[in-house]
């Protein structure tokens, strides 16, 4: 969101209750909409971009508003000491749940949070000293330096200074480091973990995030209400919660706050229109929300903000703002540490007779090979050779049967993706997985992730510019030596197949890798693309860094490879240079006495005598 | 606490818990077919059971009106959908199932209460009238998106679950209703405790339906079909197993349990039109206890969930929804320990 708009928002929100006439009830309805809007701002982190569901955020708001309550009234404390006890409840209830729940499934966590919203409020319905279903009357409220806050108009400024303050802390957490691990979670965990990205201390982080701004809101509520019960803490509100985040928006911030006056003017109106429209109570609103978010989901998944402020920059069209040039930034910024690099020609990566079963198939039967510093070494063989399941078995993706993987001296057989990317492993997919909703620039930033430590907290204050100037920097670096700096600010999901395997290989890159694992990286690129892909890969080996990648496209290999290692059926049938590969006669055969692929052998030298197994 | 008071706060969870166990299983089924988390299947439950409810009291549910409405809008969706480009034939069938169907039982449901029928017809009328809101809302709800997560699916059920209960207060009132009349009339002495027949019945019932389920995945076509659904989706597709037929399918199955229960369930327990929802989720307190994948462990979770239940509204009444709730907390943590790396598709 450009700056200018915010601004306007500050200024209106400010004016607002200095507008003489401004009914009080107006000010009470942007008050809810206030606290609301906190919550929504945690959901909008923890649910719309980290894709974890959470339908129970109103149990954080009661234990808040439930803490501050009871210490204030039946101890007297100041409501400072009340907030310190709800968030520290918060924390602690947040953490034991996030530890139980969020290592599994997502859904799981879905239901846990509805059970523990539940359990919450039979509990505060019961709890004599809670005060039963009839909940605290009596709070006194929040006083700064001797002044109560006891009119709308006065915790107003509270509550949106507040909300602003939350908005700014989110926005920061999802421009840095942790925030490109929290958007790789809805869809791109693997691929995180595979870049050294600990995706479940990043859940935490956002579980804890959206737990305690609905805490905050919780002690907001009680002191501006002046008294808590348990029905504003139940699951209903809870769901309400996530409506809005739904309706405003699954990305930004200010679409929580949309989200939040959408649905509380609707619920508002409705309750006051119904009832002339039905004798009897009924609970309309509860079916035009659910109609409404059905709706929502079906034809606006991202949520009716990207909508509006669609609208808006069409009305006040000014031309694409581009961001500050790249130069601009990149010499004030720190330079990463590099890794130390393996000496020339020593032997980087030894698979030894690792094997595969999947039951009584054998999908990779006891295959050696292994690859040099500095050089680019290629495994090929027909479809249902067995290469991808070797790929994985080398990456940590599938556990070996028997054998060995050692990589600079240390066993690969066991490790965690986690684990390989810390080595200097860094790899590609077959199937490209950017985050499309990021740009390309902060995409090849997530593969830089390890190189930096900037936590969550500093982001949240903006304390961590250093860090991440350093780590686009290194980024930008990395998009300029494959060719791809004039991309850089684009949506990676806008750009063509051919140009996202480039920047999976820049992402790769920017981890500092000693070893580069490419799988299919020239599938589905067209001719050119492939020549500058293998010119790219090219300039890598002469850089010193060591390749391996499988592919399908003879061509490309033959090309580029110093080393090809040849598989059919699972089993190694060859090994050696392009050039003794080619006039390999079981490679021949194995190509040419299938029903598999297309063959592209460039020499017309086939059934010459000799070099029936070649080994280098 | 004496053995005598154990044995009738046994007594009382297992009839619930047959129940529970019921939902428990259909819950899993529709998540293994369709990956939804069927939130909504509570209020079948209650629908059904109001309607009968009503019915018993000689009253003419309100909720018939949802079902011609219903039935209209996914006739109008199918017409959008052949104007777009789908084949026509299937414009018959639809006419049959949402438009004659809905209208046939709206005109019977009074017609036939008039003669003053038997509690069995009053039953089959309950089920007539809620059970085709099932299929229904697969196709206006989840149809357009079944390709979504997970968690998308679940944030669809959830918004049914809101709109069903704001509709269930407009045709039933905000007053629990309780059917006093039991289908049979009588007790047995068993194992030194008296089971009204109707206990039994429930029972019966549960074991019928479980059996009967069993057979139609065992050793019918469409249940060998949405089996292979369960395993594998994409496969299932290639080999023309459409995924809008097993949604279809799998949401009449599971209205028919929901409504099934809901009959049972209102005539030993007082329902309004929000108690679905518990009864909803303490089926899914069992089926998590089995994973979301057995359905043996799920049913003897649900069991569990209701004897657990039972005992605990006789030593902390007030705390019965902590206690009941609070099971999946250990149930998670033993899941989170065991399976390291359940991830979702």
């Amino acid at each position: 969101m450009k700056k200018w708009p915010v601004l306007v928002f500050i200024l209106l929100l400010a004016v607002v209750p200095l507008v003489p006439g401004v009914p009080e009830f107006w000010i009470n309805q942007l008050n809810a909409i206030g606290i609301a809007s906190l919550v929504v701002i945690g959901l909008v982190v923890l649910t719309g971009v980290g894709g974890l569901t959470s339908f129970g955020q109103a149990t954080f708001v009661g234990v808040g508003a439930y803490a501050s309550a009871w210490l204030t009234t039946v101890h007297a404390q100041s409501p400072w000491m009340g907030l310190i006890l709800g968030i520290v409840l918060t924390l602690l209830l947040a953490f034991i749940l996030a530890q139980i729940t969020l290592r599994l499934s997502g859904h799981y966590l879905s239901l846990a949070t509805i059970a523990v919203c539940l359990i919450f409020y039979y509990l505060y319905g019961n709890m004599p000293f809670l005060g039963r279903h009839d909940g605290i009357p009596g709070i006194p409220p929040i006083s700064f330096f001797g002044y109560p806050l006891l009119q709308a108009q006065s915790i107003y400024y509270l509550i949106w200074f507040v909300v602003l303050l939350a908005a700014w802390t989110g926005i920061n957490l999802l421009n840095s480091r942790s925030g490109r691990a929290i958007r790789s979670l809805k869809n791109g965990e693997k691929m995180a973990q595979s870049f050294g990205v600990h995706t479940f201390h990043y859940k935490v982080i956002a579980f804890i995030y959206a737990a305690v701004l609905a805490g905050l809101a919780g002690w907001l509520y009680a002191h501006e209400q002046r008294a808590v019960s348990p029905s504003t803490f139940g699951i209903n509100y809870g769901i309400e919660y996530l409506f809005m985040m739904v309706v405003g928006s699954v990305a930004s911030v200010w679409g929580g706050i949309f989200g939040a006056a959408v649905i509380l003017t609707l619920k508002d109106q409705i309750q006051d229109i119904a009832p002339r429209l039905f004798d009897t109570s009924t609970n309309f609103e509860l079916i035009v929300f659910g109609v409404l978010v059905v709706l929502v989901l079906h034809h606006a998944r991202d949520g009716l903000w990207p909508i509006v402020t669609g609208f808006f920059s069409n009305l006040f069209r000014k031309g694409i703002v581009r961001q500050t040039p790249a130069s601009a930034w990149w010499s004030a910024a720190p330079v990463l540490d590099k890794k130390e690099k393996p000496q020339k020609d020593s032997t980087l990566l030894q698979v030894k007779a690792i094997r595969k079963q999947f039951g009584g198939l054998v999908a990779v039967n006891d295959i050696d090979f292994s690859v040099n510093a500095g050089q680019i070494v290629g495994l090929i063989g027909p479809n249902g050779a067995g290469k991808s399941t070797t790929f994985n078995l080398i990456t940590g993706v599938l556990p070996l049967t028997s054998g060995s993987i050692v990589f600079r001296g240390k066993p690969l057989a066991s490790a965690t993706a986690e684990e390989i990317a810390r080595l200097g492993i860094a790899r590609s997919f077959q199937h490209t997985q950017l985050l499309p909703q990021m740009s390309v620039l902060e995409n090849v930033a997530l593969g830089a992730h390890l190189r930096r430590s900037a936590g969550a907290l500093r982001s949240l204050l903006r304390l961590d510019r250093q860090d991440e100037a350093a780590l686009l920097r290194e980024a930008a670096i990395q998009l300029e030596r494959v060719g791809l700096a004039d991309s850089m600010y684009e949506l990676a999901g806008n750009l063509s197949l051919g140009k996202q395997r480039i920047v999976e290989v820049a992402r790769a890159l920017a981890l500092d890798p000693s070893l580069l694992l490419l799988d299919e990286p020239a599938a589905g690129l067209r001719y050119l693309e492939k020549r500058e892909l293998a010119a790219v890969l090219s300039a890598l080996r002469d850089e010193g860094m060591s390749i391996l990648l499988v592919e399908h496209d003879m061509d490309f290999v033959m090309k580029l490879t110093n080393h090809l290692v040849v598989m059919d059926f699972g089993t190694k049938i060859a090994e050696g240079t392009p050039a003794q590969i080619q006039q390999n006669e079981k490679v021949l055969q194995a190509y040419l006495g299938g029903l598999d692929d297309e063959v592209i052998v460039d020499e017309p030298s086939v059934g010459k005598a000799g070099n029936n197994e070649v080994h280098a | 606490m004496d053995w005598s008071i154990a044995k009738i706060l046994m007594q009382d969870g297992i009839v619930t818990g047959v129940i529970y166990a019921l939902l428990a299983v259909s819950l899993v089924l529709v998540f293994a077919v369709t990956r939804i988390i069927l939130i909504v299947q509570g209020e079948f439950v209650t629908y059904g059971a109001l309607s009968f409810a009503l019915m018993a009291d000689n009253q003419v549910p309100g909720n018939r009106w949802l079902l011609v409405a219903g039935g209209g809008l996914v006739f109008l969706r199918e017409l959008w959908l052949v104007f777009r480009g789908k084949p026509a034939g299937t414009l018959i069938g639809s006419a049959l199932f949402s438009l004659a169907l809905p209208l046939a039982v709206f005109f019977a449901v009074p017609t036939v209460l008039a003669t003053e029928p038997s509690l069995w017809i009053k039953a089959l009328l309950a089920l007539l009238l809620v059970v085709p809101l099932g299929p229904m809302l697969y196709k206006l709800a989840y149809e357009p998106i079944a390709e979504s997560s997970v968690l998308v699916l679940f944030v669809v059920s959830i918004a049914v679950h809101f709109a069903f209960v704001g509709m269930g207060l407009v045709f039933f009132g905000a007053e629990g209703r309780l059917v006093s009349e039991p289908f049979f009339d009588g007790q047995l002495d068993l194992f030194g405790l008296t089971w009204t027949y109707q206990s039994l019945f429930v029972i019966a019932m549960t074991v019928v339906i479980i059996v009967a389920l069993w057979l139609f995945f065992g050793y019918t076509l469409y249940g060998k079909a949405l089996r292979a659904t369960a395993v594998n989706r994409r496969g299932a597709r290639l080999v023309g197993i459409s995924t809008s037929m097993s949604g279809f399918l799998t949401f009449l199955l599971s209205s028919i349990v929901g409504v099934l229960s809901g009959i049972m369930i209102v005539s030993f327990i007082s329902l309004t039109y929000e108690t679905g929802f518990m009864i909803g989720l303490k089926g899914f307190v069992g089926a998590i206890i089995g994973g979301l994948m057995s359905y043996p462990i799920a049913a003897a979770g649900a069991l569990l969930v209701g004897i657990i239940e039972s005992f605990s509204t006789f030593w902390a009444s007030e705390y019965k929804e902590v206690i009941v709730f609070g099971l999946i907390i250990p149930v998670l943590l033993i899941l989170s320990v065991t399976s390291r790396h359940d991830q979702e598709e």
